[in-house]
């Protein structure tokens, strides 16, 4: 074999050596790799050049903590959401023309209905697995959501959005606003009853908007709702031009985040120009490839095991039909409240109406959105904060932010309560106007509530790690001092001044607050969660033989690269 | 491999002196080209074979395992174990209920054992490791930009935009005109004016006089039909009438000692104890299906406008801001019996509100 890569230095002095030659160590090895792996690599490293590359990638740092998972997990229902969608793709009939149903689902016998829900019940009943992969889908669309959710409270709270990270911000803001539209054109696809209603409704919003709005609705729905090419349109925006987008979105999230590397928290050794953790190869890639399996799996026995959307309970699409009860997806929720809430309000305006749905369906998500992308901006901005930042806050030691963000979520979730504040009504027999006016005043008044005791709460935490950096740790013991005096003794965190008080600063860390917190600063000393996994005789016994193991060790360096 | 692509500091190696390092060797040399500086290594089990070890190792083989025979279970159970088509309940082999849920079940199970068998492989046999890495991110050096600024700026000169401003505006039109073409190709495929021929208007619904009132399976409506306190889904009799959205109408028979108070010109749309709502509510195009006949309220489940029938449909709670359109009706004999016939379409727009209704 000849190699033309100039780079590969290994060539030079030693030349072809033929089969025969003895063994050489060194050079020679890497020239004529004899196992197939090495032949494999050469093969490859010959025509791509990408040992240097591939190392720099292989090596990457990425840092460790539970809250950095829901990105993660939203990354894998995206995966596994094309993954079932496909297999559906293969039996779904994206077509509104009339059929009589014939299926498998004898209660429907006879029924007219769309090719679309004639297609959804197919999958259902008769393609064998169709509905555990219909359910799959299902939850893992809701799992996306959710979990993007999740992912940008995290980055709110804890600062990972300054500086220079707005831009992928900006990017996961989109990622969300996408999911909504994608989840809302597939969950419209069976044309059953629930989504059928859930379509008109997308009709009358298209209908408010000012000027436009007729030929909005048109356009979209080909003519009047519901025409015949909706689910023929929502069908393409559902399987290739949404993903399609949103799986760029990702890309360039993804591109963004391995460029400017993740975020940590501060701790000792942390720094805002390094990062620190495991790298990528082997071991935090295997717990992340790992990590996917294990949200597969969730979704799986979720598609196995719990019923979702069973469309044939609802039946077909039917202008005059509409079941009580009707819910959207939980990500549309919340859409659905701020309309219920939204009071009887229409402007009329010169032979011109606005309608009130106009309002809350898109004016509300236009604000809501608008001032989350914003929000980086207006941080910066206000604080007068430039800097770039590649440590992350604790939500306590920023309590404006955190304020303002349990505010934000309390108003969504108000909101998302009264989407399904009819099903509130009926589980707690009250009445439905008083739901709504309950949804209508929370609404108004407990945001700022939040947002002071969260603030005061904020607060309160700052002080209690102050007092215990100054005063110590309360150790539970009640000591009787001589004149009758009751105090509880303290354990310092280090050392003390004359006046018994801790010399330590807060360094934006977690501060231990009981004793068997202390240790080692970055981990409680004894693991476990119900029990502790080693006892200490255990652990004393393996630092006396790692003690040993590292002079073994140093012999053991000889070895070779092994072929 | 070859050892000195990119040139990155601390990569000082000669190929010879790379290949007699050990591999865990040359990993630290390569980390450290790379700006990752490993600062806390150690194995797990620094002595082979130890109990502790290998009963990790045992457990983690036995979680790979039943992932195998999870997903050999799947297959065997997906290849016809059983069955899956669905049988009216009472009505042959039942079995199919337990298909989903055990392929679902088997399917998780089987992930699972992977997923948390690789997971804990990581966390129990891979060495502990504590990495740092230069972060080297913000802007480039300032060599780096004002070179890449130059680069960009020299462009920018070769190509002459300032001078050559006839070009740069001409340039503009056409692209700024081309760029507008598949906006335009797309929006003027799909455009279509609103409201135009009666059919695909949002001012009118199937109904007109003459048509006759039926039910969704086509029989027709007769005043016989409902009993005081009644209401019935009904639809104009013509081709499509029951699959047209605008057209679910609410034919309600009044309990005795109720009366509607109509709309002005509205006072004869009724016919006798009966009157006819458009059961699209006019806030967001639900049909407004809840009928509560004692109080003589009308409940749309979508976002729980409420309707008071008795005041002539009118909103009186929730979101809706107009009052249910109402359908003049009248009758005609056949064969002896009464039938309902609309007397006319809606006076105005049903469903939902928009721009150009008055």
């Amino acid at each position: 074999m000849t190699t033309t890569n100039p780079a590969d230095h290994t060539m030079s002095g030693t030349g072809p050596t033929g089969p025969t030659g003895p063994t050489v160590k060194g050079p020679k090895r890497f020239d004529k790799p004899r196992t197939p792996q090495g032949k494999a690599a050469r093969w490859g490293e010959d025509r791509l050049g990408i040992a240097g590359g591939m190392r720099k990638q292989l090596n990457k740092v990425f840092p460790d903590h539970w809250s950095f998972m829901m990105g993660e997990i939203a990354l894998y229902s995206f995966i596994i959401l094309i993954l079932s969608g496909t297999f559906l793709t293969f039996f779904f009939d994206a077509s509104m023309a009339e059929v009589r149903y014939d299926g498998a689902y004898v209660p429907l016998d006879g029924v007219q209905m769309s090719r679309a829900y004639a297609s959804t019940l197919d999958i259902s009943f008769e393609v064998r697995g169709g509905l555990v992969m219909r359910q799959i889908h299902h939850w893992a669309a809701l799992l996306f959501m959710a979990a993007m959710l999740v992912h940008m409270f995290r980055v709110f709270f804890t600062g990972a959005f300054r500086k220079p990270r707005e831009l992928n911000w900006l990017i996961g803001l989109g990622l969300i606003t996408l999911g909504l539209v994608e989840g809302f054109a597939g969950y419209s696809l069976p044309d059953d009853l629930l989504s059928g209603t859930g379509l008109r409704i997308a009709a009358a919003i298209m209908q408010s908007i000012p000027v436009i709005g007729s030929w909005a609705e048109f356009l979209v729905f080909g003519g009047k709702f519901p025409g015949t090419v909706i689910i023929g349109r929502l069908y393409i925006v559902h399987v290739l031009l949404v993903p399609g987008i949103l799986a760029g979105l990702i890309g360039a999230h993804m591109a963004l985040l391995v460029k400017q590397k993740h975020t940590e928290f501060p701790g000792p050794g942390k720094t805002e120009q390094t990062v620190s953790g495991e790298r990528m190869y082997p071991t935090y890639g295997m717990k992340a490839g790992g990590f996917f399996f294990i949200v597969f799996a969730v979704c799986a026995a979720l598609g196995g095991l719990a019923q979702i959307n069973p469309v044939w309970l609802f039946g077909p699409y039917n202008p005059g039909q509409v079941s009580s009860g009707s819910q959207p997806d939980w990500y549309i929720g919340f859409l659905d409240g701020s309309t219920r809430l939204f009071p009887s309000w229409e402007i009329r305006l010169f032979d011109h109406t606005i309608p009130p749905l106009f309002w809350p369906t898109l004016v509300l998500p236009g604000i809501m959105f608008s001032l989350a992308g914003a929000y980086p901006f207006l941080e910066a901005k206000f604080t007068h904060d430039k800097s770039a930042h590649n440590l992350l806050q604790r939500p306590r030691d920023v309590p404006v932010r955190t304020g303002l963000g349990a505010m934000a979520i309390t108003f969504y979730g108000v909101l998302l309560v009264s989407g399904g504040n009819d099903l509130i009504a009926k589980a707690f027999d009250i009445s439905l106007n008083a739901m709504t006016w309950a949804g209508r005043i929370s609404l108004l008044v407990l945001p700022p509530l939040v947002y002071a005791a969260t603030y005061k709460i904020c607060l309160g935490l700052q002080r209690h790690d102050r007092e215990v950096l100054e005063h110590g740790i309360e150790t539970g013991i009640i000591k009787l001092l001589p004149h009758g005096e009751f105090i509880e003794i303290h354990q310092p965190l280090g050392a003390v001044d004359a006046h018994g008080h801790g010399q330590l600063g807060y360094a934006g860390t977690p501060v231990p607050k009981k004793m068997n917190q202390l240790g080692t600063p970055r981990r409680p000393s004894i693991r476990g969660f119900f029990y502790p996994v080693r006892e200490k005789a255990d652990i004393q016994a393996e630092l006396d033989a790692l003690a040993a193991a590292e002079s073994s060790r140093e012999e053991h360096r000889e070895r070779e690269l092994t072929d | 491999m070859s050892t000195t692509h990119g040139a990155a500091p601390g990569e000082q190696l000669t190929a010879e002196e790379a290949a007699q390092l050990s591999p865990e060797e040359a990993m630290m040399a390569g980390a450290e080209a790379d700006g990752v500086y490993i600062v806390h290594r150690r194995d797990r089990f620094p002595i082979a074979g130890t109990k502790a070890e290998k009963r990790a190792e045992r457990t983690i083989a036995i979680i790979f395992l039943i992932g195998f025979l999870a997903a050999v279970a799947f297959i065997v159970v997906f290849c016809g174990a059983v069955p899956f088509e669905w049988r009216l309940p009472g009505t042959g082999n039942q079995n199919y209920r337990y298909f989903t849920p055990l392929i679902g079940g088997l399917l998780g199970l089987s992930l699972a054992c992977i997923g948390i068998g690789v997971v804990l492989w990581a966390k129990w046999l891979l060495p502990e490791e504590e990495a740092v890495q230069d972060r080297h991110d913000g802007a480039s050096d300032m060599t780096a930009q004002i070179l890449g600024a130059g680069t960009l700026v020299s462009g920018f000169e070769d190509l002459g935009i300032a001078r050559r401003s006839m070009l740069k505006s001409t340039l503009g039109l056409a692209g700024g005109a081309l760029a507008a073409v598949p906006l335009v190709a797309l929006i003027g495929a799909m455009i279509k004016k609103p409201n135009r021929g009666p059919r695909q208007s949002l001012f009118h619904t199937p109904f007109e006089a003459g048509v006759p009132l039926v039910y969704y399976d086509g029989r027709r409506v007769s005043p016989d039909d409902l009993l005081p306190g009644g209401l019935a889904t009904v639809f104009p009799g013509v081709e499509g009438g029951t699959k047209d959205a605008d057209s679910p109408t609410l034919l309600i028979r009044l309990r005795p000692g109720q009366a509607v108070k109509a709309r002005k010109g509205q006072a004869d749309f009724g016919w006798g104890d009966y009157v006819a709502f458009s059961k699209i509510c006019t806030h967001a195009g639900c049909p407004a299906s809840l009928y509560e006949q004692k109080t003589g309220r009308l409940l749309c489940p979508c976002h729980q406008s409420q309707f008071d029938v008795l005041q002539d449909a009118k909103p009186v709670f929730g979101p809706a801001t107009r009052s249910l359109p109402k359908l003049p009706l009248n009758v005609e004999m056949v064969d002896g019996r009464q039938y309902f016939i609309a007397r006319d379409d809606y006076p105005e727009a049903i469903g939902p509100s928009f721009w150009e209704r008055p």
